[in-house]
C-alpha cells in the first residue's frame, strides 16, 4: 500500500480542486499523440492526425483527452486503495485496448508537462513530486492486470 | 530524428535562455531531486539545497553544455567528447538518470517558458535531449 503525507495529500487534492479538465485534457493527450507519435495506433479511427496542427484542432483528441483526464479522479478520490480503483481499467487496457503498459507514463509525463506550463512557476519541485507519485501509482495501477 | 527546422529551434530557444542557465538549470536539478531521490547520490559532496552556489554553478553548467551542443546537432559527438570520457570514468552516473533529469529540464523549461514551450518546442527538445544523453552515454562500455 502507498503511504501518503498529509502534504501529498493536500497537494494533490488541491491540484485537482484547480485543475481545468476542459483545458488540460485536450492538451495533454494531443502532446502525447505529438511528442510520441507511435501512441497514434491507438488511434486511427480519430480522423486526421497528420501533423501537430490536425492533432491539437482534432475535436475526437480533444474529447478523449478530457475522458482519460477525468479517470484519475478515481484514484483521487481512493488514493488509499489505488490498485483496486484501477483494476477494471486496467483489464479493460490490456485485454480489450491492448495498449502497451508504458505508454501510461508517457501520457503522464504529458500530463506532468502541460500543467507545468499552465501553473509555471507556482509548479513548484515540492508540488511536481507529489503530483509525479501520484501519477506514478495510477500508472503502476493500470499495468497490474497485464498477464 | 531531428529535422533541420527543429535543430534551428532547439538552437534557437538555448540562445535565449543562455542569461537564464543558472535559473532554469538548478531549477531542473531540484526538480529531479526532489522527484527522484537517488539521483541524489550523485551529489553527497555538494550543497544541493535551494539557492547554494554549488547547486546555481551545477545547473549553469549543464544548461551552458546543453546550448553549446545545440550550436551544431550534428556534431554532438565531436562537441560532448571532453564530457564523455568525465561521465564515463570519472562521474560514471548511471544513465538511467540523464532520462529523470531531461524530464526535469523539459519541466522547468515548461514551467519558464509557458505558451512557448508548443508541442512541436516539446517534441523537438525531448529529441535532442535523448539524443544528447545518447552521446553522453557512448563511452560507458
Amino acid at each position: 500500500m502507498v503511504e501518503w503525507t498529509d502534504k501529498e495529500r493536500s497537494i494533490i487534492s488541491d491540484i485537482f480542486s484547480h485543475l481545468d479538465y476542459e483545458d488540460i485534457g485536450p492538451k495533454a493527450l494531443s502532446r502525447c499523440l505529438i511528442v510520441y507519435p507511435w501512441t497514434q495506433r491507438h488511434f486511427s479511427g480519430f480522423g486526421n492526425l497528420y501533423n501537430a496542427e490536425s492533432i491539437i484542432g482534432n475535436a475526437n483528441v480533444a474529447a478523449h483527452g478530457i475522458k482519460v483526464l477525468h479517470g484519475l479522479d478515481r484514484g483521487l478520490k481512493n488514493m488509499d486503495n489505488i490498485e483496486a480503483t484501477y483494476a477494471d481499467l486496467s483489464t479493460l487496457h490490456s485485454e480489450k485496448l491492448h495498449v502497451d503498459p508504458d505508454n501510461f507514463k508517457l501520457l503522464a509525463d504529458c500530463i506532468t508537462i502541460v500543467l507545468a506550463a499552465k501553473m509555471g512557476q507556482a509548479f513548484t519541485a515540492e508540488i511536481q513530486g507529489a503530483f509525479q507519485k501520484f501519477l506514478a501509482v495510477v500508472v503502476s495501477a493500470l499495468g497490474k492486470q497485464y498477464h | 530524428m531531428l529535422s533541420n527546422k527543429e535543430k534551428m529551434l532547439i538552437a534557437e530557444i538555448w540562445e535565449r535562455l543562455i542569461p537564464v542557465a543558472e535559473e532554469i538549470g538548478a531549477d531542473a536539478l531540484l526538480r529531479m531531486f526532489a522527484c527522484f531521490p537517488g539521483s541524489k547520490t550523485y551529489f553527497s559532496h555538494l550543497d544541493i539545497s535551494r539557492g547554494s552556489p554549488h547547486l546555481l554553478s551545477h545547473g549553469k553548467k549543464i544548461v551552458l553544455a546543453l546550448a553549446e551542443g545545440s550550436k551544431d546537432i550534428s556534431q554532438l559527438t565531436v562537441t560532448l567528447t571532453p564530457l564523455q570520457i568525465m561521465h564515463a570514468y570519472q562521474l560514471r552516473i548511471d544513465p538511467t538518470n540523464f532520462k529523470l533529469l531531461s524530464h526535469c529540464m523539459l519541466v522547468a523549461l515548461s514551467c519558464h517558458m509557458r505558451d512557448d514551450f508548443t508541442a512541436v518546442a516539446h517534441a523537438a527538445m525531448d529529441k535532442y535531449l535523448s539524443a544528447f544523453a545518447a552521446v553522453l552515454a557512448e563511452k560507458y562500455r
